[in-house]
């Protein structure tokens, strides 16, 4: 479960301002749809975890966005474990990049989402407490999210994503705005749940460590309308380290350069 | 910093009532002043004691409380209807793109009409009695409510929608886990001023279309040439709308907006 198909996918959007006062050819070029994919094909193998690196604004939260059907493709299609993807559904989650957790509710009561259709009151508790305990958040099962500090916010939105069984996880930068060592750790966490959990992973990422430790593939977008410039497999053992892998680092490298930065200052 | 001084800017944290309870005697006191030294006499401008009497006198013999509880009735029925009908119509307006274009337009048209200019038709429509008040004071707080939930409803934040979706809420778990929790806490503040705007009205309705009531007292009291009597009214009046605010505040610190507030236990 969890065979994602990406069949020719493109995206266009229309910009919906008028600009009156602008002569005639610059007003056709800001009505003009701008191109965000070009005909992306992927495939995603059952309980791969894929990184999907680029720069802001390439497109690829766009594209993560018509995978789990909150945006629909303007030609092309997504097709999830041989269906369609038409809307948003429970069998892919989204991990927003923004905080998802519902303000007004506390970690036990958005954990308790994932679950609220189980009949058996005691056993929706029992899934509720261990996947608070999952993610170690017992403590704070009765806090509210703006008393829980960053890291503990993702990871309860991680909880509140694993409690509903997906085949699917899609992540939005699921480490942006956090410190440092919280970043390490929960990048730790998702791999560890990855590895416990088998779920096909979507990770999309502007950090080009993360894609290369965590992913069990890499693939690059760039450019306007966004292409696909690498889709590599990653090979390599876990835990992975950049001093002892050497051919880890070289393609680290080699992402620096397409990319066009030296790595090297 | 000098320690006493940030004393002196804790008073109104430590004693709110005798600080609230001084400058209301200072009132008194400047009122009983100009009312001495005014020239004019006591039947044209009482001062506080007078009035005190007066109003201690109408307490005694029932017609206070009568009066009283005539214009609560009216602003109770007038309110619950604008409450009953304008949140439900301010979500739809909110939520549903074509509705508000339809009807924003129109209520946005009758929202600055004063009530009180709908008196000479409430009276024809309804003739003398409660109905033309409570029809009153229902225009009078449905329209800012229906535009201030609908403000409040279309600035929910839209992740919250797309969470909504990637559960698979239904349409009636979309109202009742995000949209009503949402818009609580400004739900109140917006209740807390309509109902502020329904006093004002009321009092003036009760001038005009019936024979009980505040302003009803007031309007009496002035052909009789009490004056003392109509400044026990207002008195009353601005204590009974000091206490409705009062309880309109308790209410937005009701256990359904904690998860807002960053103090909590």
């Amino acid at each position: 479960m969890g065979h994602i198909i990406i069949n020719s996918v493109c995206k266009e959007y229309r910009n919906r301002r008028k600009i009156a006062r602008m002569d005639e050819s610059i007003k056709s070029k800001f009505q003009d749809p701008i191109p965000v994919l070009d005909k992306i094909d992927l495939e995603f193998n059952d309980g791969e975890m894929v990184c999907i690196l680029g720069p802001s604004g390439c497109g690829k939260s766009t594209m993560l966005r018509i995978i789990a059907g909150f945006e629909a493709a303007t030609s092309g299609r997504v097709t999830i474990d041989g269906n369609i993807v038409e809307r948003p559904s429970s069998d892919n989650i989204f991990v927003f990049q923004n905080n998802g957790l519902l303000p007004w509710m506390t970690v036990w009561e958005n954990i308790g989402l994932s679950v609220r259709q189980m009949q058996d009151s005691r056993s929706r508790r029992e899934k509720i407490a261990e996947h608070i305990e999952i993610v170690e958040l017992e403590g704070f099962e009765h806090h509210y999210p703006h008393q829980l500090s960053g890291g503990m916010r993702r990871r309860a939105e991680l909880a509140r994503a694993l409690a509903v069984n997906p085949n699917v996880m899609i992540m939005d930068e699921p480490f942006s705005g956090l410190d440092f060592i919280t970043h390490m750790k929960m990048r730790e966490e998702v791999v560890n749940m990855h590895k416990f959990t088998g779920k096909t992973t979507l990770i999309v990422t502007h950090d080009i460590d993360d894609a290369l430790i965590m992913g069990d593939r890499i693939v690059v977008l760039d450019g306007r309308p966004a292409r696909i410039k690498m889709n590599h497999q990653l090979d390599f053992p876990r835990p992975r380290d950049f001093q002892k892998i050497p051919a880890l680092n070289k393609l680290r490298q080699q992402i620096f350069l397409m990319e066009g930065i030296s790595y090297a200052v | 910093m000098k320690p006493n001084k940030l004393k002196t800017h804790n008073l109104g944290k430590r004693y709110p009532f005798l600080l609230t309870g001084i400058s209301f005697v200072f009132m008194l006191l400047i009122w009983d002043l100009l009312a001495r030294f005014s020239g004019w006499s006591s039947q044209v401008f009482p001062g506080p004691l007078p009035v005190f009497v007066s109003m201690g006198e109408l307490l005694r013999n029932g017609t206070l409380l009568k009066h009283t509880v005539a214009s609560l009735f009216r602003i109770t029925i007038g309110f619950y209807l604008a409450v009953m009908l304008g949140l439900p119509l301010g979500m739809l307006l909110g939520r549903n793109k074509t509705c508000n274009t339809m009807l924003n337009p129109i209520i946005q048209f009758l929202k600055p009409i004063s009530p009180i200019a709908w008196i000479p038709l409430a009276m024809l429509w309804f003739g003398i009695g409660d109905m033309p008040a409570i029809f009153l004071i229902f225009l009078a707080s449905f329209f800012p409510l229906v535009v201030s939930t609908t403000i409040t409803v279309s600035t929910i934040n839209p992740v919250f929608f797309q969470v909504a979706a990637n559960f698979n809420f239904t349409r009636m778990e979309t109202i009742t886990k995000i949209i009503i929790p949402a818009i609580t806490p400004a739900t109140i503040t917006a209740l807390r001023l309509s109902l502020a705007i329904a006093w004002l009205v009321v009092v003036a309705a009760e001038m005009i279309a019936v024979r009980s009531g505040l302003g009803y007292l007031i309007l009496d009291s002035r052909n009789a040439l009490r004056m003392d009597y109509v400044m026990a009214g207002m008195i009353v009046i601005g204590v009974i709308g000091l206490l409705l605010d009062f309880i309109m505040r308790r209410m937005g610190r009701l256990e359904s907006t904690s998860w807002q507030r960053s103090d909590i236990r």
